[in-house]
């Protein structure tokens, strides 16, 4: 069982202890530790259950690459799952719980997966979605959901009290890591006058080197680190993170940093997460190395670690994982374990060397010490059910036959060591294979590049494949120089020197022993967390899944947080053997940011709440507010829907407001219709591209409705244009539309018609207008006083004019989207407020009824008019709606003209508008089908229309809609079954509802009450 | 996330900044075309992996469209110019040449 030492932990304050919670149990620890290490320390080695057969599972890594030790964090609105308990930080208080076990972490139901493996094999999910429906809704579905998921995801009502922020950074240099071989590069690159940011992920500088008892310029290389960390900090142009990842490198330099700034001080003043936006001209991984397990019978079991792991929680927390500890290794890395063990006066039963021969100065070393090393052999068997008992010994090259039993409760595995090539590859890095380290590193000849199509990432060190200490601080010299040069810069002091125990070459072994058996290969392990074996990799390759990717996905090997940590290498080496392929052809998944988990909070920052989106207001939105506006978003803006009076339902509020403003005087706050202006001496010729009518004739001081077409003739905005002078349009659009189309014209003023001579301005924002409609609509403008006729005669219907009305400078349209005599008025914004208040106070004695939009758009369903995006969907042509009366016959070409003309286009079979009238005067469900006889090819009904607007017409007193419909127009008074969302009796057909083709036009088709 | 100078207003601007615009260099056809011609400027691209002309416009920032030079493949940048060129300018393609000598406008 693992303990706590006596003495030793160059990390933990031993003379302070921190306590936390287990599931519920209180334990202690000690500040420094991380959440592993006091968990270990406390002699809990099952953390949690693997995501498919629900085996235990105990810590195997120290650090980002650890697969099992995931936990639920914190508790209430503080909870989060799956967090590493090898990168969490004690802290008192901390309240951790394990995952993924039911009913109980020691004794757990789905470990009855475990025994009929065979039921779940590689790509389960995909033969099972095969089999007969019902049988996996009723059969798979229920279980799989109860047993699978890692964590729980927090309680969507609680907000999450912390808060997060962006830092953006421009600078020359970023360097991903601070072990010994980013700080020797961060220093080249301060003397050199860079700009230098320096991350590390862990809490603490140096990295493995003094763990490993490497030495640099003759200190031990923890003394050399608090040096290099001391200089760095006098750099003004270097900038030091700790607990900060470089979570993703993408294209030109752009680097997200992901920095955990208070996760051990919930509740305080700081940030907890900070997420930088970085952009670097160049970037060095100096992200060192991750150990790979070894593939033997049982390496899944808690109580099997990786190697240096084991040595890490020795060295940095006085923690022992086991009493006795059996090494297991290819390589002489592992020896430095077994020395540190040794040292604490921990037993080290024997060294399991899978290679014929080994005679490196650590295994010497070793051999000096009295500590058993057999050459040759391998692990046949781990014994145990919830820890290790004793491991079976067997010759490495045959079947596994046993040769010894070995009493331990910890074994400590090295299949050698993989470069962390992570950043490197995010954006498009390629990698060689190192046949002598068995790994894949960067090929220097294929680098992400930059803008300039130069490389802009370099991996130095461990990262580079100079995983021996002795070479590291050599390849980061040398890789450093280059960056230097690429600034054209350099400097003259020497890359301190590194020395370490040499290492003899390591053996890749792939599966232990060599010749296992199927039943072997079905308990060797390559991803611990995903539950993918040995024998699922072969299973995939016989089933022929021969590309990585592929197989990848359907074995879920290397999913979720390991993405290819852990299990890559293993995994691939498996793949190829069984494809009888090699290593480098077979090639590797793709690695994807983040290089771990970040939060979803440091992704948003501050964009939350109230600041998520701006919010566009108009110079009316206080009073709105005050008045008791519902509301409606309109894009980013914020428009009343209605205005309900106490204890008046919505929909008794617009037929109020139809109803006030049919009968006296109805006021429309219609300041977010879209103005632009356009201007110049082509403005005419141009307006005439942009709508399908004729648009240059327009006299000034007339308004005429028109319709703008996308190049591939689709109706995309309508609005009123009225001509301010001979050189000068204003374009009215749509509330939505506004900053799309300015954007549309100015597209095509600067890329295609540029020698034309106008200009445009979106407006919008500089003008209020308050739309004042209804019959009273002249009587209320008169008595504001103004210098305008508004007569009929002198200002008709589609006229407008320019004067003081009220004492405010303003714009008169005579125009209607309500079928009233309407006069829509223009004031500048900052007198917008002011005008508005007016109009309530002079319009009292008329009744004025401020309405919303959805007043509006009844009304406009009253007239038969158009709505873009109720009408129109991004499919429907003018010609569609009826509209043939504002498309130009005379015009040469207009934006959409040579699209209209296609067959397509000008079918007669298209869907034409009508309105339609329900005969028992209900309102027609939106969206709703006019059905037709038959069925498609799907068996669906056939169709012949559908529903694009439908009304309660409190003016008519029923239900009203608009629709397109096959032959519409042609068809008037005949009646159609339009479908329901209702659900159909039983026995009996889906119930419809009958409507009549009729005109769209519901109301006042003569425009009487509109042309007074 | 591109990086992109705004010939315009000469700045560097983050793809954050600009709206993306497809092809560059495209004939419009109107009224009067062939059915082929027509399709051809309205949807067919070539969609290359290499040397590709496009269009970008600095929406974020002076709001000028302009024009662009870009290996789809490696993400280097050739040249940023006018929007108010019917073909690649000279200058852009001795530009291209410079990084790729093989490479011809086809």
């Amino acid at each position: 069982m693992s303990t706590r030492l006596a003495t030793g932990g160059r990390l933990i304050d031993r003379s302070r202890t921190v306590s936390f919670t287990f599931n519920g149990k209180r334990l202690r620890g000690h500040p420094g530790d991380t959440l592993a290490s006091a968990l270990l320390a406390a002699g809990q080695v099952i953390v949690g259950r693997s995501f498919k057969y629900h085996r235990p599972r105990g810590v195997m890594a120290s650090g980002a690459e650890d697969p099992n030790a995931l936990v639920n964090l914190g508790a209430g609105n503080r909870h989060e799952p799956n967090q590493r308990a090898t990168t969490t930080a004690l802290f008192d208080g901390l309240v951790a719980t394990s995952q993924n076990h039911w009913p109980s972490l020691n004794w757990d139901i789905g470990e009855v997966n475990a025994l009929v493996p065979r039921l779940l094999p590689a790509g389960f999910y995909y033969k099972t979605f095969i089999h007969p429906r019902p049988f996996w809704k009723h059969v798979f579905e229920p279980i799989i959901r109860q047993s699978a998921g890692l964590g729980r995801a927090p309680d969507p009502r609680h907000a999450d009290p912390d808060r997060y922020e962006h830092f953006y950074a421009h600078t020359d240099l970023v360097i991903a890591g601070g072990g010994i071989a980013g700080l020797a590069a961060a220093l080249q690159a301060g003397r050199a006058g860079l700009r230098v940011i320096l991350c590390e992920q862990t809490a603490h500088w140096g990295g493995r080197a003094p763990v490993d008892g490497v030495e640099i310029d003759g200190l031990p290389a923890g003394e050399w680190v608090n040096d290099a960390v001391e200089q760095l900090e006098k750099m003004e142009n270097v900038h030091l993170r700790l607990n900060c990842m470089i979570a993703g490198v993408y294209d030109h330099g752009y680097v997200i940093a992901y920095e955990r700034v208070a996760d051990d001080s919930p509740g305080g003043d700081a940030p907890r997460h900070r997420l930088w936006r970085i952009r670097s001209a160049q970037v060095i991984a100096a992200t060192g190395a991750l150990e790979r397990p070894l593939s033997f019978p049982g390496n899944d079991k808690p109580g099997v670690m990786l190697a240096a792991a084991v040595r890490d929680y020795v060295v940095n927390y006085g923690v022992a994982p086991g009493a006795r500890t059996v090494i297991v290794t290819n390589n002489d890395d592992a020896y430095r374990t077994a020395l540190a063990l040794d040292d604490a006066g921990l037993a080290v039963p024997c060294i399991v060397d899978a290679r014929p021969e080994a005679n490196g100065p650590l295994v010497q070393a070793a051999r000096a010490r009295g500590l058993r090393v057999l050459t040759g052999m391998g692990i046949c068997n781990v014994k145990g059910l919830r820890g290790v008992v004793a491991v079976q010994l067997c010759a490495q090259s045959g079947s596994g036959a046993v040769v010894e039993d070995v009493i331990c409760d910890a074994v400590a595995m090295s299949g050698g060591w993989s470069p962390v090539v992570h950043l490197w590859s995010h954006c498009g890095g390629k990698l060689t294979w190192d046949e002598a380290g068995a790994f894949f590193r960067p090929d220097p000849m294929r680098p992400p590049t930059n803008q300039s199509g130069a490389g802009f990432v370099s991996c130095a060190g461990a990262a580079d494949g100079a995983l021996w200490a002795g070479e590291t601080l050599e390849n980061a010299g040398l890789i450093t120089r280059r960056v230097l040069e690429s600034f054209g810069s350099s400097t003259d002091h020497p890359m301190p020197v590194a020395r370490a125990a040499a290492e003899a070459p390591m053996l890749p072994v792939w599966m232990m022993p060599e010749e296992a058996g199927p039943k072997k290969r079905a308990k060797m392990w390559l991803d611990f967390q995903n539950d993918v074996k040995v024998s699922d990799v072969q299973l995939a390759a016989r089933e022929g899944y021969e590309s990585v990717e592929h197989t990848k996905r359907y074995t879920t090997i290397g999913m979720a947080t390991d993405q290819g940590k852990l299990s890559n290498i293993n995994g691939l080496a498996i793949l190829a053997k069984a494809l009888d392929e090699d290593i480098p052809r077979v090639g590797t998944t793709t690695f994807r940011p983040p290089y771990t988990p970040i939060s979803m909070g440091a992704i948003a920052g501050e964009a939350r709440g109230p600041i998520f989106q701006p919010l566009r207001r108009t110079p009316m939105h206080d009073w709105h507010e005050a008045n008791g506006a519902h509301w409606e978003p309109v894009g980013h803006w914020r428009r009343p829907y209605c205005f309900p009076k106490q204890g008046e339902s919505h929909r008794d509020a617009v037929n109020r407001e139809i109803a006030a403003t049919r009968a006296s005087l109805g006021v429309l706050d219609a300041s977010t219709l879209g103005k632009i202006i356009v201007k110049g001496p082509d403005a005419g010729r141009f307006i005439d591209m942009l709508y399908t009518n004729l648009m240059s004739n327009l006299k000034p001081g007339k308004c005429r409705y028109g319709l703008m077409c996308s190049e591939n003739g689709f109706l995309m905005d309508d609005g009123v244009v009225a001509r301010l002078d001979d050189d000068t349009f204003l374009v009215h659009t749509t509330t939505g539309g506004a900053d799309r189309i300015h954007a549309h014209m100015e597209d095509w003023l600067q890329c295609e018609w540029w020698d034309w001579q106008v200009y445009t301005a979106n407006v919008t924002e500089q003008w209020a207008q308050i739309a004042v409609v209804g019959p009273k609509a002249r009587a209320v403008l008169e008595k504001l006083g103004s210098d305008v006729d508004l007569s009929a005669e002198a200002l008709p219907f589609m006229g407008w004019a320019e004067g003081r009305i009220g004492g405010f400078d303003a714009r008169v349209f005579r125009i209607s989207f309500s079928g009233e005599l309407s006069f829509e008025v223009a004031v500048p914004a900052s007198q917008g407020r002011a005008f508005w208040d007016k109009i309530q106070e002079v319009g009292a004695e008329f009744g004025a009824t401020p309405y919303g939009t959805e007043a509006l758009h009844v009304m406009r369903a009253e007239k038969g008019f158009i709505m873009i995006g109720d009408e129109t969907d991004g499919t429907v042509i003018p010609q569609d709606l009826g509209l043939d009366w504002a498309i130009s016959k005379k015009k040469d070409d207009y934006l959409g003209k040579r699209a209209q003309e296609r067959a397509h286009m000008t079918d007669p079979a298209r869907w034409k508008l009508v309105g339609l009238e329900t005969l028992d005067g209900s309102v027609l469900p939106d969206g709703s089908y006019a059905l037709a006889e038959g069925v498609n090819a799907n068996g669906q009904r056939n169709t012949q229309g559908r529903v694009t607007s439908t009304y309660f017409s409190p003016t008519l007193g029923r239900g009203i809609a608009m629709g397109l419909v096959l032959h519409g127009p042609d068809r008037m008074g005949e009646v159609l079954d339009f479908n329901t969302t209702k659900p159909a009796p039983k026995g009996g057909a889906a119930p419809t509802i009958k409507a009549r083709i009729v005109s769209p036009v519901f109301f006042d088709p003569e425009g009487t009450k509109q042309n007074v | 996330m591109l990086t992109l100078t705004c010939p315009y207003c000469g700045i560097a601007a983050c793809e954050t900044e600009l709206a993306p615009g497809g092809e560059a260099h495209l004939k419009r056809f109107g009224p009067g075309s062939s059915d082929d011609d027509f399709e051809g400027y309205l949807f067919l691209r070539p969609n290359v992996k290499g040397v590709h002309f496009e269009r970008w416009r600095h929406a974020m920032g002076c709001g000028k469209w302009f024009l662009a030079a870009r290996c789809t493949a490696t993400l280097e940048v050739f040249g940023t110019y006018s929007a108010q060129t019917p073909e690649p300018t000279a200058e852009i393609i001795a530009a291209i040449r410079a990084k790729r000598p093989d490479w011809s406008l086809t």
